[in-house]
């Protein structure tokens, strides 16, 4: 944004809306949304494990087989992980300063975060129509 | 100060006494790192329901073993401090609770309430189970 490029935009222009990272403010924006969403989710999810907890394999399919359970943890699932990876991401940037190795890792937890939430998305689906 | 001009030094990390209120803030950072990790069990748990009963016994055994109620003691404390620190975050967010004063208040608030939802987890757990 050098005050004598070629541009006629002024600097104030330039960084109105997406700024410099060309991303605005959707990370944080993001992480807000996921970590209030995740505040009912994981009350739901605590009370679930501890009424679960050493069950047997049928109470657990029977859990799963009710449609506000299979969707509530979906929801857990994939909320989680889109929380981790914009958490994680945070904390490597912050941390790893050698880009390629930042990159690296951004990009890894990112594919095993999806990766995982697609998991388990598979999984409760698979069980509550019992294939 | 040390450096004889009565003026401030700049905090050093490696001799600086951090405030509460600092520790808990890398506190949420550590513990969303952990819990991140612990959603590993969690993909198992899913996963081992899905592939059948022996996967699920395995599972759950390994839950039910000493080392893993420990992981589970952990993670449901760190579960609790995240959840809890994450609405004081939220709460920042909407520009409100920046005094000192609050920060002092809210400190002991997050730590009482991540402690009385971890015990109270534990207690209606373990009756429960």
């Amino acid at each position: 944004m050098a005050s004598n490029s070629k541009t006629l935009r002024s600097p104030l222009q330039v960084a109105r809306g997406l700024g410099s990272a060309k991303h605005g403010t959707e990370h944080w924006w993001s992480q807000r949304l996921t970590a209030i969403a995740l505040v009912p989710l994981t009350v739901w999810f605590v009370f679930g494990v501890i009424r679960h907890l050493g069950a047997d394999h049928a109470a657990f399919i029977a859990w799963m087989k009710s449609p506000f359970s299979a969707v509530m943890m979906i929801l857990t699932a994939v909320v989680t992980f889109h929380h981790a990876q914009s958490g994680l991401q945070v904390v490597i940037e912050d941390y790893v300063h050698a880009e390629w190795q930042k990159m690296a890792l951004i990009i890894g937890v990112k594919f095993l975060s999806f990766a995982l939430a697609a998991a388990c998305v598979l999984a409760v689906v698979k069980i509550f129509i019992g294939a | 100060m040390a450096n004889g001009s009565g003026r401030p030094l700049s905090p050093h990390l490696q001799v600086y006494k951090l405030p509460l209120t600092a520790v808990m803030s890398i506190t949420h950072r550590i513990t969303g790192v952990g819990l991140a990790v612990g959603t590993l069990l969690l993909v198992w748990w899913l996963v081992a329901a899905a592939a059948g009963p022996e996967a699920f016994a395995r599972a759950q055994g390994f839950i039910g073993s000493f080392f893993g109620l420990l992981l589970m003691f952990g993670w449901s404390a760190a579960l609790y401090y995240h959840l809890c620190n994450g609405i004081r975050h939220l709460v920042w967010d909407a520009g409100k609770s920046f005094e000192l004063t609050d920060a002092d208040r809210n400190n002991k608030v997050v730590l009482g309430a991540t402690a009385v939802l971890t015990v109270l987890t534990w207690i209606v757990g373990l009756a429960v189970w």
